[in-house]
């Protein structure tokens, strides 16, 4: 029950996190908008004037623009797929009760914590590498070709990668969903007849319809941006650069600010038209 | 048919031993009702009926068919649980049809049953809600909506009534015998309220660290108890349990009055004590009896119209033909 006073203290006292919060979004997408709109070249004669719409058609116009915007897509999806499915299968894992349980999350957790940069280079030199990765070694021992996944396999290389940073946040939030999964409903279920994948259809798969839609939209937000991954494997070739590599390539390997700073505003459209998307679609998982 | 035998059943946890060997005969049609104190291991005992739980020894048949390792799908046993447990992102509707569609039973005669059960319910109105726009009892009866479906050779509640609220209790447990006395189906009923059990059964089990006490119809249970548990656990108020009452002990170590066949008297009567608290109900008066040198309180039932107080003096006096005598042992003497 807050008076009026401490209501207003309240709001005193929080203004100044508030305030630099704002800041730190407002100031850089004020910075974006202006640049897009100039001819802004570094190295090559610095700010060059107003010049409207037109970083913004080029952008789009450029060749490498649809095929990044597919590339994101299918990183994204993949990703997500792939985190979801495995997520729910092994939350249901780790909720048996089992001999070493708290180590045995603890490792599962563990990909989490691990930098992006520093995971995406353990995959290309330790696993990857067609001549001393482990996987070689093993295609080697079935007598295979070893694969050059970096190459020749690079999406599917990188989609890996970025599951395997993501299935332990899946993971954890399922697991907490599953958790809470009263058992007396599964017991029901059982005695009404339903076979371990009906249980699982019918009981188990809607009560975690919510935690899904979390883990979607949470993942949604973070994968649309990722960079590292890319940027230490392959560097944009073979079919991997994303919406976020193109805009990085313009702004620091063209140095074409302008440019760059007109693509990020095309990021922030897809990103919000993603996300409505999936808030239209999932969302009425959320007011159930 | 529903004819359900427990032949020295037992079940471990671990080390633990919860039940005893144990055995037991519940014959068709019967309303069976599990009673006990907390942790008696009655819920267990349903559960190790219902195939939730392994027994560790012994033998469960139902229709002479040994069920002991069979799944709980394929014992045709309805069970309802204590926190209802339906399934909150299904309608009512689908709810009750759910054991049905496992099944594979039509889509008419699914229809056909659910309007039956629904009307037999008061749910039609309801059908396309979710269990969480229901209320307390409109969510037992979908529970109980989803059991009768499936017609099941018997229905297993385990402690249905205890999350309600004591009008709606006493509601339901007059629906509750009303459909036994219309499906005549074998009811296994699990509780700790002795009302429920006394209301409702026609054979009670009482219970007590996994060992049955003694089994026998509610007024077999409140005429004759076998031992001093069962004494004391059936009746409201609780049996009083005294010693030391000179000539009427008769070579009992314990001997047990129910407080309604004792009365009260202000001037003269075998036993003297204080009133300590008297609860008036209206038609019956409970008073809290100290200070008589028998047991701590010895609580007697008088008429709603006598007239007592804290600290007002009183005189009981038993009905001789009416006390109950225990041995040394807790066990009664015939």
């Amino acid at each position: 029950m807050a008076t009026q006073h401490s209501r207003s203290a309240a709001r005193i006292m929080m203004a100044p996190a508030v305030i630099l919060l704002l800041g730190w979004m407002l100031i850089p997408l004020t910075m974006t908008l202006v640049f897009s709109f100039k001819k802004y070249l570094p190295m090559r004669g610095g700010d060059l004037g107003w010049v409207g719409f037109e970083n913004y058609v080029r952008f789009v116009t450029s060749s490498a623009f649809w095929p990044a915007v597919g590339t994101t897509l299918v990183i994204v999806g993949g990703v997500l797929v792939i985190t979801v499915v495995f997520g729910v299968l092994l939350a249901m894992l780790l909720d048996q009760p089992m001999w070493g349980q708290g180590i045995v999350r603890l490792l599962v957790i563990a990909p989490f914590f691990v930098m992006p940069t520093v995971s995406a280079l353990v995959w290309k030199n330790m696993f990857m590498d067609p001549v001393n990765g482990l996987l070689a070694h093993l295609w080697k021992f079935f007598g295979a070709q070893p694969v050059e996944w970096l190459s020749d396999a690079s999406m599917t290389s990188i989609i890996m990668i970025v599951s395997w940073q993501w299935l332990p946040f899946a993971t954890l939030i399922l697991l907490t969903a599953i958790q809470s999964l009263d058992s007396e409903q599964l017991e029901a279920a059982e005695m009404d007849g339903a076979k371990p994948l009906s249980r699982f259809g019918y009981i188990i798969l809607p009560h975690l319809a919510r935690a899904i839609t979390i883990v979607v939209l949470i993942q949604t937000i973070f994968l649309l941006s990722i960079f590292a991954e890319i940027f230490v494997t392959t560097q944009g070739s073979f079919g991997t650069r994303t919406l976020t590599y193109l805009i990085f390539q313009r702004v620091l390997e063209s140095q074409n600010v302008g440019l760059g700073s007109a693509g990020g505003v095309y990021a922030i459209i897809l990103a919000n038209i993603v996300a409505i998307f999936l808030m239209r679609i999932v969302g009425k998982n959320l007011d159930a | 048919m529903g004819r359900i035998t427990l032949d020295k059943v037992s079940k471990s946890f671990g080390e633990v031993e919860v039940i005893p060997p144990l055995d037991l005969t519940i014959d068709d049609g019967e309303f069976v009702v599990f009673v006990g104190p907390s942790g008696c291991g009655k819920s267990t005992l349903l559960r190790l009926i219902a195939g939730l739980e392994d027994v560790s020894g012994g033998e469960i048949r139902i229709d002479k068919q040994p069920a002991t390792h069979l799944p709980p799908a394929k014992r045709g046993l309805a069970m309802v649980f204590q926190s209802y447990a339906l399934y909150p992102h299904m309608s009512v509707k689908k709810n009750i049809a759910f054991p049905m569609k496992m099944a594979g039973i039509p889509e008419a005669e699914q229809e056909r049953k659910i309007a039956d059960a629904a009307a037999a319910l008061n749910l039609t109105d309801y059908l396309d809600r979710r269990p969480g726009q229901l209320s307390g009892g409109q969510r037992q009866r979908v529970a109980i909506g989803r059991a009768i479906v499936r017609e099941p050779a018997a229905f297993l509640f385990d402690e249905p009534l205890s999350n309600l609220d004591a009008a709606l209790r006493v509601g339901m447990r007059m629906e509750i015998s009303e459909l036994h006395k219309k499906l005549a189906t074998t009811m296994i009923y699990v509780t700790h309220d002795q009302v429920e059990a006394m209301t409702m059964a026609d054979k009670i089990v009482v219970l007590r660290a996994g060992v049955i006490e003694q089994v026998g119809s509610p007024l077999e249970l409140y005429r004759e108890p076998r031992n001093l548990f069962v004494a004391g656990f059936i009746g409201s108020p609780k049996m009083n349990l005294v010693t030391g009452a000179g000539d009427l002990m008769q070579g009992a170590a314990t001997i047990g009055v129910r407080p309604e066949h004792t009365a009260a008297s202000k001037t003269e009567g075998r036993w003297k004590g204080v009133v300590g608290v008297s609860e008036h109900l209206g038609s019956d008066t409970f008073l809290h009896v100290h200070e008589t040198g028998l047991a701590e309180t010895v609580t007697v039932r008088v008429g709603g119209e006598f007239d007592a107080n804290h600290g007002d003096t009183v005189y009981l006096t038993p009905e001789e033909d009416k006390i109950h005598r225990f041995d040394g042992e807790g066990l009664r003497i015939a």
